[in-house]
């Protein structure tokens, strides 16, 4: 075999190769899909849908749904997402109209980013060490903080990366105007809003799904979350609790709640990219 | 002009990027040991006939090429054509200097290594075409640390020794010294003068004194089109075309 | 007479209002700089609190965990693998080798794989447009789907062909290939779930790093007569090792600290595993399950707190320094 036929051999075999690991991750988790729409799909049901459970989570009981997982699993993502960009607002504006291009900048934007690496369970355990501190008992209010403690740093850099776009003219030419540093983030905020509707519905995604934060602060139930200082049921602990029963009309429940988590979630990411390519035709860019 | 003196012959070439024709019947003749620069406003082309000559703009997604490209009287584009060869004979140096991430002894001995030479040679090979290069005095003692650390000049001197080290028999210049500042541009304008003995140099410019400097044969583009080309002297001092006049004389591009 | 009287009447009034306009001007301009400054210090503040976030859960976790750490040598808590909480014998030895086994498994069957499907994507798919978002949209999928998956697909696999295969063929050669679990929850199956789940992340950073190499350089390769294959091997990726180093160590991080995907699948026995279908427990699986009666033991709690430290310091010291090398790297193609 000459050479050049085996430097070409070579690169066939290579790219052969790339295409098995591509082509083969994405079948594998295309398969995870369709397991779980499989098995959610026949479990799935009208009562499903729109009763709470009963009978336990644990021990077999036929009747009943998932809606308080559901409700739970929304309200705990909203009020941590709002309390999130409660304090990633300030902090984007901050970044972005008051440091500008320092150095503090990006020492602010590692800090972010190591957050984001921290494990949810270390959140969660570190929330529950302050609510016996306070004597606080796992309930919603205490799951939506914690959630919002594993969202913040998502929130905050994606909201950053969408305003990093903004060209630098735009801020200089705004100054040269004598607008004022706080007057410049009403700017900021309008050019990069449907960008910072994908950091929000992103961040949202992440907190619905996660599970090891809320395990310790807002508990499981079966009851429906009608109290701040309850504790309420969600999807990710649904799922986890009632995977582990014997008794397969709880477990159908589990399939059931995959089924919707997932398409949440999935809802919720295509939304965020359609939203920031839909939008951004109306920002200068 | 006869196929013994040309080296390459460009037949009826079109080229499209998407649904854009940058490139519209180029029929041209680039002769063997001369220097050939084309010339031009920005945007006419200069760089797409260039790249095209070694095939590297395929590259760009949504390309298509029609025409040939005859080197040495062997369609470049014809199937079957191994374009890792096209590319070892027809070298380029690029308008700024892209040092590989690794030694300035290995940048040059890139290309030989994977053309198959066996390293036995290789040292004197290195030292060879940075000699050739005259950046061998500079380097010599820092052979094995990054390319990196050089001088943006020394860099494209190191470009230009790794492009020789494959022993092209053509050599694209695209605006090669356009980045340099003017003391490094002078010493690689001069190298390149001096290689025509041994290489064809077919060079991109804007700036039309250095093409009055150095070119034997220029070539003319405007959007795309061939306008004009010939001798050196032929285009400067008696252009046939109104718009090669009135783009040597400073009033279009 | 009247107008001249008139106009001096008037004059003054313009002039006083002129000056009580200009004065309210200087106020109002007083007034917004006041209010830029008072919210600068204010977003300051918030900015400074939410960073500090770091140092405060260290700080938290610290205070809890010191009952034990401070009564016990380095040797029975980390080295040792004596767990017996009742008996107040808190060695960790067996979590963090469940951990690093589970972690270190995944990442040798996700990084492979990630590194060439990002090598495509990045230098020779023309499809990138479409599979780039896919997998982003593939990667929010949240753990516990994964683990529910690994339950239903991957724990039956190894249960009833991957360990009995392995076990019949090299098991006795080969104690690492053994089987002496029948449950199919194990080593193997908690790090395949992982390495499912950290391969879109790892993708996701290294095919943002190849494609921060410049193009120029692949030209350079490609115009010396070399394939695109010993173009990406012997420059892209040199150029980006870095980059792709650090990628591995933000996924080997995001795996180390996953908790209820490896729980569900990994077994679950306090033991240091021996064989690829041994039961492992992990750190974060170690907390989750025993939270409940850390309150009812003395020590438990010191020594949950102590795990979820342990976890804190080994996912930020890689984070820190994955993230080091992205700055770095980040700077270095800006320059």
């Amino acid at each position: 075999m000459s050479r050049s036929q085996r430097r070409k051999l070579e690169e066939r075999f290579f790219k052969a190769v790339m295409r098995v690991s591509l082509f083969g991750a994405l079948l594998i988790l295309s398969l995870i899909v369709f397991t779980v729409v499989q098995k959610g799909f026949r479990a799935l049901s009208w009562n499903m849908l729109t009763q709470p459970s009963q009978g336990g989570y644990y021990l077999g009981g036929d009747e009943g749904g998932i809606l308080n997982a559901i409700l739970g699993s929304l309200y705990l993502a909203a009020g941590a997402t709002g309390i999130a960009l409660a304090i990633g607002l300030p902090v984007v504006f901050y970044l972005h109209a008051y440091l500008g291009r320092s150095p503090l900048a990006n020492t602010t934007r590692l800090v972010f980013d190591v957050l984001w690496g921290i494990p949810s369970i270390v959140y969660g355990a570190f929330a529950f060490l302050l609510m016996l501190e306070i004597g606080m008992r796992a309930s919603l209010l205490a799951g939506m903080l914690t959630l919002a403690l594993v969202e913040l740093p998502i929130l905050v850099r994606a909201m950053d990366e969408v305003m990093r776009l903004i060209p630098p003219d735009l801020a200089e030419s705004t100054y040269s105007l004598g607008t004022t540093r706080l007057e410049l983030t009403r700017i900021l905020l309008r050019q990069t809003l449907p960008g910072l509707a994908t950091a929000i519905l992103l961040a949202f995604g992440r907190g619905i799904g996660d599970a090891a934060a809320v395990l310790f602060t807002a508990g499981y139930t079966d009851a429906m979350p009608t109290s701040l200082s309850r504790p309420t049921a969600s999807l990710p602990l649904a799922i986890f609790f009632q995977l582990s029963s014997p008794f397969p009309s709880v477990q159908a429940r589990a399939y059931a709640s995959a089924l919707v988590l997932t398409v949440m979630i999935l809802t919720i990411s295509l939304l965020a990219r359609l939203s920031l390519r839909q939008f951004s035709k109306h920002v200068i860019r | 002009m006869d196929s013994v003196v040309s080296q390459l012959s460009i037949q009826d070439l079109n080229v499209w990027y998407g649904g854009q024709h940058a490139l519209k019947n180029i029929t041209l003749e680039i002769p063997r040991h001369e220097i050939t620069a084309i010339i031009g406003p920005s945007g006419c082309g200069k760089t797409t006939l260039l790249k095209s000559l070694n095939r590297l703009i395929e590259l760009n997604p949504h390309t298509r090429v029609t025409g040939q490209v005859l080197l040495d009287g062997e369609n470049i584009y014809a199937p079957g054509v191994d374009v890792t060869q096209i590319r070892a004979r027809v070298g380029l140096l690029a308008q700024k200097p892209f040092p590989l991430p690794m030694s300035i002894y290995d940048n040059v001995a890139y290309g030989p290594r994977i053309h198959g030479l066996k390293n036995g040679r290789m040292d004197d090979l290195v030292q060879h075409y940075l000699e050739a290069v005259e950046l061998w005095d500079e380097v010599k003692d820092r052979l094995k640390s990054p390319a990196t650390g050089l001088s943006v000049g020394q860099q494209q001197r190191l470009c230009l020794a790794r492009a020789l080290a494959v022993k092209p028999e053509i050599l694209l210049c695209d605006e090669s010294t356009s980045a340099l500042d003017p003391i490094s541009a002078r010493a690689v304008e001069r190298l390149l003068s001096s290689l025509k003995n041994e290489y064809t140099v077919v060079m991109v410019t804007h700036a039309l004194r250095q093409a009055h400097r150095m070119a034997d044969h220029v070539i003319f583009l405007w959007l795309g089109e061939l306008v004009e080309q010939g001798p050196a002297e032929q285009i400067f001092e008696h252009p046939a075309e109104a718009r090669t006049q009135a783009y040597l004389s400073g009033e279009i591009g | 007479m009247n107008k001249i009287s008139g106009l001096e009447t008037i004059q003054p009034a313009v002039e006083s209002s002129r000056i009580q306009r200009r004065a309210a001007r200087q106020q109002g301009q007083r007034w917004r700089i006041l209010l830029d400054k008072l919210a600068g210090q204010g977003m300051g503040a918030i900015t400074l609190a939410a960073c500090a976030l770091i140092i405060i859960v260290g700080y938290v976790l610290i205070t809890r965990a010191w009952p034990l750490i401070s009564t016990r040598t380095p040797g029975t808590l980390i080295f040792s693998d004596a767990w017996h909480p009742s008996q107040g014998e808190f060695g960790f030895w067996a979590f963090i080798m469940g951990s690093a086994s589970v972690t270190l498994l995944a990442m040798l069957i996700a990084v492979p794989a990630a590194l060439f499907s990002a090598i495509y994507l990045a230098e020779y798919s023309r499809a990138r447009a479409v599979l780039k978002p896919l997998l982003d949209v593939l990667a929010s999928i949240p753990s516990v789907i994964y683990g529910l998956w690994g339950v239903l697909f991957v724990v039956p696999l190894v249960r009833d062909h991957v360990s009995p295969w392995a076990d019949r063929f090299l098991g006795d050669a080969i104690p690492f290939f053994a089987n002496h679990n029948p449950t199919g929850y194990g080593l193997l199956s908690g790090s395949f779930v992982l390495a499912i789940m950290v391969f879109p992340i790892i993708v996701s950073v290294t095919d943002e790093v190849l494609r921060s190499v410049p193009q120029g350089m692949r030209e350079a390769s490609l115009a010396l007569g070399a394939t695109e294959w010993e173009t990406t091997k012997l420059v892209v990726v040199r150029k980006a090792l870095p980059g792709i180093i650090a990628a591995t160590v933000l996924g080997f991080s995001r795996a180390f600290g996953e908790t209820l995907a490896v729980l569900m699948v990994a077994g679950n026995v306090v033991q240091v595993p021996r064989s690829l279908f041994d039961a492992v427990y992990t750190l974060p699986a170690l907390i989750a399950n025993n939270y409940g009666e850390m309150m009812s033991i003395p020590m438990y709690d010191a020594a949950l707190m102590a795990a979820a430290l342990i976890l804190l310091v080994v996912v930020l010291v890689f984070n820190i320094m994955a993230r080091l090398i992205l700055i770095h790297l980040s700077q270095e193609s800006k320059a």
